[in-house]
């Protein structure tokens, strides 16, 4: 390597200021370049141990997958330097800290740590969504922007699904991090995103109890202990965490990924609406599995093969959330009879989806400062009542439905706010006729459709409505205005 | 300049037609042409007088198997429908046409790439690469990092690591993958006139000379026209069915 780097040493431009870590891998400088001077990070691969390949290919993974990505969720990539003079990647300069330096704190408010798990949820899911599973997240690898969205920092081990997969095919140990790396990476499978949301579980419990829960194992055989031994509960280790918090991170440490949140949307949902997640034998449990349990499961783990042709893309559409608007005024039971059926046929098409039921209770533009009068309460759960009861028929499980009263002056915009946090993907929503009034109005499906950034299925009733004032139907029989409508 | 990588067209004018648009749409600047422009197809003349104009406006082709053998007859190598074209390919040459096909090189090198129809350890011997085995033997055989070669009727993309070990990677059409600095690499576009990989669409790519990014594309075309010419011509009816199915 040319020369030797201290603060003002010039590469390409850009004036090195202060080395922020050294790694194993790589120095880290934070590097000023133009007039005004702009601040970035330089990384600058360490090629010393030569005998370690890895920092290497690491390296070339990080400067081909993270030219490729956008978003708020990941460093903005600048350059990188000619690879035959000085190779390195310069990239955005995130202000602040790590959550690393939060982990002292820990054990941390169990709203808290559901805020954090959110935000990094929702990180993960827009990475996921570009193809990219990022196999080594844990504290040191999460930053916070200013406004609070997560920023998921060094792809050096990350797989990109369109793109040859450097790590996989030159090494044979397993590649992450040891307290958090997911069973299946311990079996070298680097093709699902599934294996982010164990390590996500990984951070939530240290967070939440201020413990690892499968200590720090530095060997193969010690890793491998997670392949069937099941983590004391969060419960068992600080009383304080709830049993909503230890159901989320139990279901995120499951072994199978079947058993896990199948999507980092749907993980990021359940912590932004704790009172919806519906609590399961997980929630309560005090104590680790029995012996025999932990026996059978080492005796199944023989001779298991695993799918290599899962990916990033997979996941994300056989897992959708699916939201449907459903309007509850008197009159509109056609209308939800017809999005019953549309909403059924979405979920028999996708059997992993999951469902968020929403009606919006449209409240005065100009609202008092007044919380919840008692009229407003009862007339909530009313609607939550009835959501419950037309859904009901649709016979989900427990943890594949919830249901939601928004509230606010104009409904499409409230279904709109509810869509973008939640990450939905799919919006089905009914549309109640087309008479000359909404025409002129513009009805709130139409508005939905016309500012959702996801899919809008918009259903209409059979029944005959108001604009068939005087056309004859097809049949020959009149139609009588006003008599449906 | 963005480079379109065109190889086994096998006179399959309306899929090479198709790629030619498709990379005109796509921003190339530039041909090369990796060999095996006639047999099996209906369209020998029309597609060497593409190549032809294309390669006198700056574009590069080079010799396949297939050429070869309308020149100097058919091997006792080629299966032996092939050889049954062989003939009748050579009938409906031109003089000129002949020329042209008589005059290309076996292999190019130009700035760090080689174009080459088989593989780089013997381009006259027409050898598969069907393993990272054989691709790491073809990226060894060449000082230059990016090699492109046809014969393989199937997209694939090698590439080798400074320890030694070739790997292979099956690419996803439209996706650009940063042919990296640090390793070889060997790009098969995949057949321009006869895919084999069950999807009739045409194959080709697209090679960034100045980022070195590499996008594979799949071109649909109306596959009954070079059918019904195949057909026409009484040319063997089993490349019908391959080119049907794509395999």
């Amino acid at each position: 390597m040319p020369g030797i780097r201290e603060p003002g040493t010039v590469i390409d431009g850009y004036v090195l200021e202060e080395k922020i870590h050294r790694g194993s891998m790589a120095e880290i400088w934070r590097v000023h370049r133009g007039d005004p001077p702009a601040l970035y990070v330089m990384k600058i691969p360490s090629f010393r141990d030569t005998d370690d390949p890895a920092s290497i290919v690491g390296f070339e993974v990080e400067q081909m997958i993270l030219p490729t990505l956008s978003g708020v969720h990941v460093p903005r990539f600048i350059g990188a330097g000619d690879w035959s003079v000085q190779p390195y990647i310069v990239m955005e300069h995130i202000r602040g800290a790590s959550l690393r330096s939060r982990l002292d704190e820990a054990p941390l408010d169990p709203g808290e740590v559901a805020s954090i798990g959110a935000r990094l949820a929702a990180a993960l899911h827009d990475l996921h969504n570009q193809h990219v599973i990022h196999l080594d997240v844990k504290p040191s690898n999460v930053m916070f922007r200013e406004d609070g969205a997560a920023v998921l920092i060094d792809f050096g081990v990350s797989r990109h699904d369109r793109l040859p997969d450097l790590l996989a095919e030159q090494f044979r140990l397993p590649i992450g991090t040891g307290p958090y790396i997911s069973p299946e990476q311990i079996g070298q499978i680097r093709n699902d995103p599934r294996s982010d949301i164990f390590s996500l579980g990984v951070l939530l419990y240290y967070l939440a109890t201020g413990e690892r829960p499968f200590g720090n194992p530095t060997s193969v055989r010690g890793l491998r202990q997670r392949l069937y031994r099941d983590p004391v509960p969060p419960r068992a280790r600080n009383p304080r965490c709830p049993p909503w918090l230890q159901e989320v991170i139990l279901r995120c440490l499951e072994i199978a990924p079947a058993d896990r949140y199948q999507t980092a949307a749907h993980l990021a949902f359940q912590l932004q609406h704790p009172d919806q997640i519906a609590l399961t034998v997980r929630a309560g449990r005090m104590s680790r599995d029995s012996f025999l349990t932990v026996l059978k499961r080492r005796f199944r783990l023989i001779g298991e093969e695993p799918d290599l042709r899962r990916s990033a893309d997979d996941h994300i559409s056989r897992a959708p959330i699916v939201a449907v608007a459903l309007d509850l005024d008197q009159g509109s039971e056609a209308l939800a009879e017809a999005l019953f059926t549309a909403v059924r046929r979405v979920l028999q098409t996708e059997p992993g989806a999951r469902l968020a039921c929403l009606t919006v209770r449209k409240t005065p533009r100009l609202a008092m400062e007044t919380t919840l009068d008692a009229e407003g309460r009862s007339l909530r759960m009313r609607l939550l009542v009835e959501l419950q009861h037309w859904a009901r028929p649709l016979g989900l499980g427990v943890g594949r439905i919830t249901h939601h009263v928004l509230e606010g002056p104009d409904p499409a915009a409230e279904i709109l706010d509810f869509a973008g946090s939640n990450h939905v993907d799919h919006i089905v929503i009914g549309s109640r006729g087309s008479s000359t009034l909404r025409r002129y109005l513009g009805s709130v499906s139409s508005q939905v459709v016309a500012q959702a950034l996801c899919t809008v299925t918009v259903i209409k009733s059979r029944m005959p409505e108001e604009n068939t004032v005087g056309v004859p139907a097809t049949d020959g029989r009149p139609r009588y205005p006003g008599l449906f409508s | 300049m963005r480079i379109a990588l065109l190889t086994d067209i096998h006179a399959n004018i309306e899929a090479l037609m198709a790629c030619l648009e498709h990379a005109d749409r796509a921003g190339a600047g530039r041909c090369v042409f990796l060999g095996d422009l006639v047999g099996y197809g209906a369209d020998p003349g029309p597609v060497v007088d593409v190549v032809r104009s294309l390669v006198e406006r700056g574009g590069v082709a080079v010799l396949g198997n297939h050429d070869q053998a309308i020149l100097y007859g058919a091997s006792s190598q080629m299966n032996p429908e092939a050889a049954a074209v062989v003939e009748w390919t050579r009938s409906r040459l031109s003089p000129g046409q002949l020329d042209f096909l008589r005059a290309l090189p076996l292999a190019v090198e130009e700035a760090g790439r080689l174009y080459v129809h088989a593989n780089a350890w013997a381009p006259d011997r027409w050898e598969y690469i069907v393993s990272p085995f054989d691709a790491g033997r073809s990226m060894r055989a060449t000082r230059c990092r990016i090699t492109s070669c046809g014969h393989m009727h199937t997209p694939a993309l090698y590439h080798l690591a400074g320890d030694g070990r070739a790997c292979a990677f099956t690419p996803v059409p439209g996706a650009a993958i940063p042919l990296l600095p640090a390793r070889r690499w060997l790009v098969i576009p995949g057949s321009v006139g006869q895919s084999r990989d069950g999807n009739p669409a045409a194959c080709y790519a697209l090679l960034d000379d100045a980022t070195d990014a590499l996008v594979y594309y799949r071109v649909p075309y109306d596959l009954e026209v070079p059918l019904a010419k195949i057909q026409a011509a009484g040319l063997p009816l089993s490349f019908n069915v391959r080119l049907g199915a794509g395999r």
